[in-house]
């Protein structure tokens, strides 16, 4: 496939792989940041073959993850009201509330629609003017900007059947406070590539330079990551901090502008929740009031949900890298992605989901 | 929630027209008067008359066959009804051929039930109808009793369709996947997930171009293919539907408590389906497939397999995809790009696109 076996040419790999391990000259931790990442490493065994040469941890970057429980929760409530349908990605639909989630709520007769981009939602409110149609809007810089053209989209047809609950989250205040976090182990990123693609990467020079840690933006196929890696070694072992973009394919300096004031016009930073984490100063997008019409929280009237906090799964430990995910005590046991504990063994980017699925019961 | 009554604002989400002045099931269709009658005469019999559905008796009298008999009952809720590559009346009767033909039986007689739903357009049915009888000559099966509900609006999705399958075993029979050994050959006869994708760009209408094709289709040419040629070394055979290649091998590891492994790079995949997987995050080797097969064969026989199967264009792409082996820890690997050989896992309910 054209653009796709470039980026997986096993030869290739293997130059790359003996050339990290020829490098290194001792042990290095490198944080992917993107879950799309993490599940790359496993699925083409990068991860194993890198064992006792570097060691991957891997971040907090599955937004579905991520989403606090609440919003879950508010939105599994939603969806068993009889005039709303609640419009989502698929892969939001496995992941656990506190009392269930989107598809146990399905199973008792909640109105839930998988969608494949927000525009499809506002076609659904447009199409059934009768019906509200709530759209659970997940995830980082990357898709916000196709919920904040839905709202606009939403806007010029004057829709008063058309809201979302916004959970976006931002990646670069995540990454910060791992970093701050007394307990941090991460000695470089691989930068997400995907939300460099949007947001760019030159915000990420300041960070580089308060924390003194290389910042690589990496891709997702297998040439990708082990070019981001080895360029993140080369760093170390040189003993540099410097911010560098090893996806000039997709990533500009500046990113995609007109996306970004796309979201710059709906959208403000706020303090979010992470499931997880806890809430993170400016890790989280809201909407601006000239768009709130548009807010599922206030039109409908958001009630205080008692969150059952689920002590068992220990997410937290897994995404900030304290922990790989079979070091979880539950980990295949009694979470299993039939039988979630938390939220990254069942989402399609969870790290638990990729040591699960990828069969890694070891710690690499 | 959102209701419509309106009979003419049927969603197929398929490229049908439907005429202005159509007629539609009724509940009066269902309830065995006049209407039924009509229904059974006007639209049913005059697509799959046969000698014996004219008989219109309670039950199918049919002819004394010599070997022993094969069974087997599916029903079909597919959604869109019309796919491209087929349709939700050829999906059933190539579904239930197929299930008996990887049994190792000649198919013989069919029953097809309709469940329709109230408000369903005859020239609709009409078509579906004419798709089945088409499959049902291609594939030389006779269909020999039926039965036909109807239900108010809202209770189905338009039709769903019921069917039993009866066929003559011939010899040789693939004795089954518990008979697996060490070094048997698994094959697999042509492009995987096409099914799946194809009926979840229509169904979501993600405007794809090219547009994927179901494989929607008869194994049975292949089948017997395969048993003339080298019937006694097939070890087991299985279309690959739900759960896609991938629950098939996970089927079959547990049936003979072997490992089986496969390599990546030999699976064949359509441009048009890997595109769609990597875009949704979704594995081909989870998608469904309605035309394809896996089979495993005796050591040293999957050469011969793959060379009887590329002898047609239904099963031309055809190719050796890996072995069984001792049981390991996990019941099926995969090799992808580093070498590498990890977990196949067994996919678990329905594949569901990722957020980005």
């Amino acid at each position: 496939m054209k653009y796709l076996d470039e980026y997986r040419d096993p030869k290739t790999a293997q130059l790359l792989l003996d050339e990290i391990r020829r490098i290194t000259t001792r042990h290095w931790t490198l944080m992917e940041v993107c879950g799309g990442q993490t599940h790359s490493l496993l699925r083409h065994g990068i991860a194993v073959e890198l064992e006792g040469t570097v060691e991957l941890i891997h971040g907090p970057g599955c937004p579905v993850c991520v989403t606090d429980q609440a919003a879950i929760d508010f939105a599994c409530q939603l969806a068993q009201r009889e005039e709303i349908v609640l419009a989502s990605f698929g892969d939001m639909l496995r992941v656990p509330g506190s009392h269930g989630s989107l598809l146990d709520a399905q199973a008792t007769g909640a109105h839930i629609q998988i969608v494949y981009s927000p525009s499809d939602a506002v076609e659904l409110a447009r199409k059934q003017p009768e019906t509200q149609f709530v759209f659970f809007a997940v995830g980082f810089e990357t898709t916000a900007p196709a919920t904040a053209l839905a709202i606009k989209q939403a806007a010029r047809y004057r829709l008063e059947n058309f809201s979302m609950i916004v959970s976006h989250v931002r990646v670069q205040p995540a990454m910060e406070s791992l970093v701050q976090a007394p307990e941090n182990r991460v000695q470089a990123f691989l930068a997400a590539g995907h939300v460099c693609t949007v947001m760019g990467y030159e915000s990420y020079e300041s960070f580089v330079n308060r924390y003194q840690l290389p910042v690589v933006v990496t891709g997702f196929e297998p040439l990708d990551l082990l070019d981001g890696i080895l360029a993140c070694v080369k760093q170390l072992e040189a003993n540099e901090a410097m911010l560098e973009n090893r996806y000039a394919r997709t990533v500009q300096a500046a990113g995609n502008r007109s996306a970004q004031d796309l979201v710059q016009e709906i959208y403000q930073v706020c303090d979010r929740a992470w499931r997880g984490f806890g809430t993170i100063p400016k890790g989280g997008l809201e909407l601006r009031p000239e768009w709130q019409q548009f807010d599922a929280l206030l039109r409908f009237n958001k009630p205080a949900i008692p969150v059952f906090k689920r002590d068992e799964c220990q997410s937290f430990e897994v995404m900030t890298g304290q922990i790989k995910p079979p070091e979880c005590p539950h980990f295949g046991t009694r979470c299993t992605p039939e039988s979630p504990l938390g939220a990254p063994m069942v989402s399609s980017e969870g790290a638990c989901a990729a040591y699960y699925r990828y069969g890694v019961t070891t710690t690499p | 929630m959102s209701s419509n009554n309106n009979p003419a604002s049927w969603q197929l989400n398929c490229p049908v027209s439907i005429p202005a002045n159509a007629e539609y099931v009724t509940l009066a269709h269902g309830e065995g008067g006049r209407l039924s009658r009509k229904l059974i005469q006007e639209h049913i019999l005059a697509s799959l008359n046969n000698e014996y559905l004219i008989a219109l008796n309670d039950a199918a009298q049919l002819p004394k066959i010599e070997g022993p008999l094969a069974l087997t009952t599916d029903s079909f809720v597919v959604s869109p009804l019309f796919f491209p590559g087929g349709d939700i009346g050829s999906l059933a009767i190539f579904g239930t051929v197929n299930d008996l033909a990887v049994s190792g039986a000649k198919p013989l007689w069919l029953t097809l039930s309709l469940i329709l739903e109230e408000g369903f357009p005859l020239a609709i049915l009409d078509r579906i109808l004419e798709s089945i009888a088409r499959a049902a000559r291609e594939t030389c099966i006779k269909i020999v009793a039926g039965d036909t509900k109807v239900v108010p609006r809202g209770v189905a999705d338009g039709l769903f369709i019921n069917t039993a399958g009866v066929g003559e075993l011939i010899t040789p029979i693939p004795p089954g996947p518990a008979t697996l050994q060490v070094d048997d050959e698994l094959i697999i006869s042509g492009p995987i997930g096409r099914h799946g994708i194809a009926v979840l760009a229509t169904r979501e209408e993600l405007g794809l171009e090219p547009l994927p094709l179901s494989d929607c289709g008869s194994l049975l040419q292949s089948v017997e293919l395969l048993r003339s040629g080298i019937g006694n070394q097939v070890r087991c055979l299985r279309d690959a539907t739900r759960g896609g290649v991938a629950a098939v091998l996970h089927e079959w590891a547990e049936a003979s408590e072997l490992t089986l492994s496969i390599e990546e790079r030999n699976v064949p995949v359509s441009p048009e389906v890997r595109g769609v997987c990597e875009l949704l995050g979704l594995d081909p080797l989870h998608m469904a497939n309605e035309g394809t097969m896996v089979i495993a064969v005796k050591p040293g026989a999957g050469t011969a397999a793959v060379e009887i199967l590329k002898s047609i264009p239904e099963t031309a792409t055809a190719q050796q995809i890996g072995i069984v082996k001792s049981r390991g820890i996990v019941p099926v690997t995969i090799r992808r790009t580093l070498d590498s050989e990890q977990p196949l896992d067994d996919p678990l309910g329905s594949p569901l696109p990722r957020i980005c």
